[in-house]
């Protein structure tokens, strides 16, 4: 459930990639999450960001702190209009890739989130949520 | 463009990334340093990364690059003052930076560094005595 803070930032440059990382932090501390799983938001966001510009053309993220039966978590949402991925396993797995990094950003911003989830449709673009609990 | 400073300290090179690298400013680093390792004849490079609060898989692969690259420069790179919360997430994240020399602190990366950078001058000495 939503606490009603929610931001929203575009990203079509390498700059902004920074700008949801400072976003992500800041809403991090004041989510009250430790440093640890800060750091570990805060690098899932910088990977997840990092996607949706070289893979998905640009597009925004939203973020906002959410509560669940007390319990408060921060929740991103990464959107783009680009081509999507047609096989959704694969590109979870480590060392995928279909373009110049490492294949670890995915894969491993869903080991650094307690939630993850993706949606894409080849054409129509890539949608993926995660959320950090505190 | 903005670029990381590279101080020359000896036969060393010293970077301290004290910014929120975007990735062309990551990329020009790796150049530089390269460029910079052959200019000096640099035989080790340090590089401080405490100010940094998060390593992502695309950081990690300068890292991994710069040392890569420099030890085929003959020159060896330590990593130092990796932030804790730092080097788990790393782990978590699926890189380990294995090709990378690291220390906990600048002093002993220095001292990383001069061990290498000593031995010929300690041979040197030992063979005019």
């Amino acid at each position: 459930m939503p606490t009603g803070k929610s931001e929203r930032l575009d990203i079509r440059s390498s700059d902004d990639v920074v700008r949801v990382r400072q976003l992500t932090r800041t809403l991090a501390v004041e989510t009250g999450l430790s440093l640890v799983d800060q750091t570990k938001i805060i690098t899932a966001a910088s990977e997840l960001a990092r996607n949706t510009l070289d893979y998905g053309g640009g597009g925004h993220v939203v973020a906002e702190i959410v509560e669940n039966v007390g319990r408060r978590g921060l929740k991103l949402c990464f959107e783009d209009q680009g081509a999507g991925i047609p096989d959704i396993v694969a590109a979870l797995k480590d060392g995928f890739t279909t373009g110049k990094g490492m294949g670890l950003g995915l894969g491993g911003a869903k080991r650094l989130s307690n939630d993850f989830a993706i949606a894409s449709k080849p054409g129509e673009g890539t949608k993926v949520t995660i959320v950090r609990w505190k | 463009m903005d670029r990381i400073p590279i101080l020359k300290f000896g036969d060393a090179l010293l970077v301290t990334i004290q910014v929120d690298m975007h990735d062309r400013l990551a990329t020009a680093l790796e150049e530089d340093l390269t460029k910079k390792i052959v200019d000096h004849s640099a035989k080790g490079v340090l590089i401080d990364i405490s100010a940094l609060e998060i390593v992502d898989s695309f950081i990690g692969r300068m890292l991994d690059n710069i040392a890569a690259v420099s030890r085929i420069l003959d020159a060896d790179t330590v990593v130092v003052g990796m932030r804790p919360a730092v080097a788990i997430t790393l782990v978590e994240l699926g890189l380990s930076l294995s090709g990378v020399k690291t220390a906990l602190n600048v002093e002993r990366g220095m001292d990383l560094i001069r061990v290498r950078l000593d031995k010929p001058e300690t041979e040197d000495a030992d063979g005019e005595e």
